[in-house]
């Protein structure tokens, strides 16, 4: 059977990251592909919702990365943002999702070279981990569902 | 309770409040919500043990906030929802009188916040001891055992949506729950959607939460929803030093930052 290729899905603002991952091509440096790039206006605009929905869409994985601190682009959204990752990392680690699948970042629009090992250290963590199965379980369920209401 | 009845009755027919919202007799465990308008409804008040339900969650409904002016029986939980419901500014100071009941079944009134303020920060709000066991005891399993815990508990969820008509908080009148462009959550009771609909909820309470209870209270299922926000609550106050529903010009939690928040996972 062929080696596992984790999905990993990033969340990245429009501002640092995903000008960061930019860079990277840019400066053509490889990184693994397992990675699918979401470009949000900035990190305070990520809810928290898409995350268990990037889960529920098959997720292994997911970065979430935006500006440094003091460098957001509205000034304040990147420190709105590292709130409700404190809060909402605590409490689904407490229903029982498994955070180290989920890796918080900051990279600026200089750090190429930092995105592509920010990937390549989740893709290679979340390898490990192996496919989330028990999340994948659970997002059937509603098809589960769809299927007898059809019927 | 005779001392309230004669309160109520008071406060009605001098016209200092148009409705009266206490308990009276249920038909199960717990007393249920009295909503006294005329002068000889009063006299179906009570006042004893079965009396928790948080009645603030009836100051926020349209339908009890066209009677006019209210007053309300309280314990300390309800105070506190009714300073987080002011700080969100759902209503005016003045628009409701609390009757705080006293362990010793004195009945105190607070018409204005300051005097509710004054009042909480004398009393002893953090978590109780078994209620910071059970959430050290979660804490404590395995991140798989945490799972099949909770995805067991989630399984029985119907979607009655009782957690969220209890809260005193929910109060948005297009819940997320229900929006459907897009579907964020699925309507029908799936496994997947329950979580997604409890961990929603939870987060939509975090840093607004005062512990009542009422929503574990009101699960038909009896599914523990109160411990997904003790579990905030308690790394709320480890975190930010914050506490919900103690003064009514507070911004909560998740409405504010500080640049010197601590975390220790972004890299």
């Amino acid at each position: 059977m062929a080696e596992f290729e984790p999905k990993i899905v990033a969340f990245v603002c429009n501002w640092c990251t995903y000008a960061g991952a930019d860079l990277t091509g840019t400066s053509r440096i490889k990184y693994a592909a397992n990675v699918k790039i979401i470009r949000f206006p900035c990190t305070g605009r990520i809810d928290f919702m898409l995350l268990l929905k990037a889960f529920a869409n098959g997720a292994d994985g997911i970065i979430v990365s935006g500006c440094h601190p003091n460098d957001c682009h509205y000034t304040y959204g990147n420190f709105h943002a590292r709130r409700r990752w404190m809060i909402f990392r605590k409490l689904i680690d407490f229903a029982g999702i498994d955070i180290n699948r989920i890796s918080f970042n900051w990279v600026s629009a200089a750090e190429g070279a930092r995105w592509a090992e920010v990937v390549n250290t989740t893709v290679e963590t979340v390898r490990k981990l192996g496919p989330y199965e028990n999340y994948k379980q659970v997002a059937l369920s509603i098809y589960d569902q769809e299927d007898k209401t059809h019927e | 309770m005779n001392e309230l009845i004669a309160k109520a009755k008071y406060l009605l027919s001098s016209k200092t409040v148009d409705v009266v919202i206490g308990y009276g007799k249920g038909s199960g465990k717990y007393a249920r919500a009295e909503f006294i308008r005329k002068l000889d409804d009063a006299d179906k008040m009570i006042y004893n043990e079965t009396c928790i339900q948080n009645l603030a969650t009836y100051v926020q409904k349209h339908e009890v906030k066209h009677l006019g002016k209210i007053a309300i029986v309280a314990n300390n939980y309800t105070l506190r929802s009714l300073l987080v419901l002011a700080s969100e500014f759902q209503f005016t100071e003045g628009q409701v009188l609390a009757l705080y009941i006293t362990p010793e079944n004195k009945i105190v009134e607070m018409p204005d916040f300051k005097s509710i303020e004054d009042h909480l920060a004398t009393v002893d709000t953090g978590l109780k001891p078994d209620e910071k066991e059970i959430v050290d005891r979660i804490e404590k399993m395995t991140v798989a055992e945490r799972w099949d815990f909770w995805q067991k508990e989630f399984a029985k969820c119907f979607k009655c949506f009782a957690c969220r008509s209890s809260c005193p908080l929910c109060y948005c009148t297009k819940c997320m729950t229900e929006s459907n462009q897009p579907q964020w959550i699925p309507v029908a009771a799936s496994d997947l959607g329950n979580m997604e609909w409890h961990i929603m909820r939870a987060m939509h309470l975090a840093g607004r939460c005062v512990n009542c209870g009422d929503c574990a209270r009101a699960c038909p299922m009896d599914i523990p929803l109160n411990l997904l926000t003790y579990n905030l609550i308690e790394g709320i106050e480890k975190d930010f030093g914050a506490k919900a529903g103690m003064k009514a010009t507070d911004i909560s939690t998740l409405s504010t930052f500080k640049p010197d928040d601590k975390e220790n996972f972004i890299k």
